[in-house]
């Protein structure tokens, strides 16, 4: 898998800009994805690279369109030093796993990389590093397959107070 | 057990005492869509089997990032939404009222002790009303949508204290610049901001609302102010609803603590292309522009673009600047109009348009051309958010909006 490298605060109008909006099918959304920001990107990614950032991934609108661009362009794992809050759940919600590695600096663009969810770890340039394990009550809606998969079996729920909705 | 507001929310919500790090699926008092990010949510709602929303009056449906429609998919997207609310029997406010967090503040859906849920990253703003507020993807929307209810993991709680009187044409926007550019883009992820001292409990609900808004611009999940007469009186104006107490225990337990005193505060600007890339106005006074918006659910108020009017006088907007004026809502739209405000920013040469998003979403109108300079009182100031990636945007105050726009660079408002 290829390593496309980026930086910290990479922000979701730079994953897809607000006038693509209205583009809901992630292929569409693909041929966007950081147009403006990084070109070739849209061009050069192939199905199972991995994109690879530092701190902050995912900052800014709460755009579920980002976390569909990636998606659109054959991206299932973002690998970062750690991610914006409302990118991080849309990213479990819609099957886009986002995997926290504190140690992304040893990663360069262009580095072929190996992941290993089961025993937490990646994998780059000789360097076994470790990553930190997707919260419990997230990694049962990532064994669902995405957050549409866990609510179809439900009908209702149980709420902290004890009762169903 | 001493708790935060955040923690005393949650724990309301839920019948027993819940603290910061646990996850609960909490029940939801209030769900905010608007036309960008609602389409995805029903659609999720209906993959996920849901057929009636949990409950219809607690959804606020509007219009405000692409109004009037400005393409054919904003108008199809507009027709969607308005059947789903027919069908669902959801009020919707269509495109007439203007930007959702401002409407939804003042059509009083938001209240001390609620937690209220948006698609829509700055949901953060009703954190001026006491509220627990935060912004979610469509996919957990749609989850809401069927069940009204969420996992939450009750945030930790950074407290900031600020005192003191704000000097002439410096206020709530310099404040929270100032605060974001020390906690950083990402110092208060997954955290509450709570803000609290004799300056907040000085500051009408528009100060607030600009603090409570750029929360998340530290990464927070909310940014709350608690309620004080302040609040009550503009929460029960809106809705029946008796007053009561909510504030954090003394010996609560925060995360971090945050003193201001803001009497010696400068004007503050974010320089491009990140918000907590603040410096003081000197840094940067005399950079030319091309264009300033002054709007936004950050800076739309009335009271914003008082400030606005106040420091622009008689004088007019300088050649070669286009000037775009957008009032948050129509209550603020007639507040200004009745003031006389419209008609001076209109003489001055400003372009007012009606209540919406406009150039902070960068897909409406008002877009940058590569190498332009755009002062904004918006909150963002990405790389390509306004228009080209080329192009840059520094984000100021009302008031420091309007000293600009007049000199036609960036200017320090009490030196005009």
């Amino acid at each position: 898998m290829r390593a496309w490298k980026f930086g910290d605060d990479v922000d979701t109008d730079a994953i897809i800009p607000g006038r693509f909006l209205t583009i809901y099918d992630p292929e569409e959304l693909a041929k966007h994805v950081f147009e403006g920001t990084r070109d070739a990107f849209a061009r050069r990614v192939k199905e199972g690279d991995v994109v690879v950032a530092g701190s902050n991934f995912g900052c800014g609108s709460s755009r579920e369109h980002a976390p569909l661009a990636l998606r659109g362009a054959g991206i299932r794992i973002v690998i970062a030093k750690s991610f914006a809050r409302i990118f991080y759940r849309n990213a479990i919600n819609t099957g886009l796993l986002p995997l926290a590695c504190p140690e992304t600096d040893e990663i360069h663009d262009g580095d072929e990389i190996t992941v290993n969810t089961a025993e937490g770890w990646i994998e780059a340039n000789g360097k076994r590093l470790p990553i930190e394990p997707v919260p419990d009550f997230l990694q049962r809606i990532v064994d669902a397959g995405g957050l549409v998969e866990y609510a179809k079996a439900m009908d209702t729920v149980e709420t902290c107070t004890g009762s169903q909705r | 057990m001493a708790a935060t507001v955040v923690e005393k929310i949650f724990s309301s919500k839920c019948g027993r005492d819940v603290r910061a790090g646990e996850v609960v699926m909490a029940p939801v008092d209030g769900a905010m869509i608007h036309d960008i990010t609602g389409p995805l949510a029903v659609r999720v709602f209906r993959e996920m089997g849901g057929e009636r929303v949990f409950d219809p009056e607690r959804i606020i449906m509007l219009f405000d990032h692409q109004v009037p429609a400005d393409s054919i998919p904003a108008a199809e997207n507009h027709v969607f939404m308005r059947a789903f609310a027919r069908e669902q029997g959801i009020h919707n406010y269509d495109l007439r009222e203007g930007v959702c967090h401002q409407v939804v503040m003042e059509k009083g859906h938001a209240a001390p002790g609620e937690v209220i849920v948006g698609t829509d990253s700055h949901t953060c703003t009703y954190g001026a009303a006491g509220a627990f507020a935060t912004g979610i993807g469509s996919t957990d929307m749609g989850f809401v949508l069927k069940f009204g209810a969420l996992y939450f993991r009750v945030p930790e709680s950074i407290l900031v204290e600020v005192n003191g009187s704000f000097p002439r044409r410096v206020g709530a926007k310099d404040l929270i610049l100032a605060i974001t550019g020390d906690i950083g883009a990402d110092g208060a992820t997954y955290q509450a901001l709570e803000f609290v001292g004799e300056t907040m409990r000085s500051l009408g609900m528009a100060g607030r609302m600009t603090c409570a808004n750029m929360a998340i611009e530290m990464g927070a999940k909310a940014g709350i102010v608690p309620p004080d007469g302040t609040t009550w009186r503009y929460v029960t104006t809106r809705r029946d609803i008796e007053a009561f107490d909510l504030a954090s225990d003394p010996d609560a337990t925060f995360a971090e603590f945050r003193q201001y005193d803001v009497a010696d505060l400068a004007p503050q600007v974010a320089v491009p292309h990140n918000v907590d890339h603040v410096v003081e106005i000197d840094e940067v006074a005399g950079t030319a522009i091309d264009q300033v918006f002054i709007g936004s659910c950050t800076n739309g108020r009335f009271e914003d673009l008082a400030e606005a009017a106040e420091v622009l006088g008689s004088d007019s907007f300088a050649d070669g600047v286009r000037v775009i004026v957008v009032p948050a809502s129509r209550e603020e739209y007639m507040k200004a109009l009745r003031a006389g405000l419209i008609e001076r920013f209109v003489e001055a040469g400003a372009l007012v348009e009606a209540p919406c998003c406009g150039p902070c979403m960068g897909g409406a109108f008002g877009l940058l051309a590569p190498g332009e300079v755009s002062l904004s009182t918006s909150n963002r100031n990405f790389r390509g958010r306004q228009g080209s990636a080329e192009a840059s945007v520094y984000l100021a105050s009302p008031a420091t909006a309007a000293a600009s726009a007049v000199y036609g660079e960036i200017t320090d408002p009490r030196e005009v």
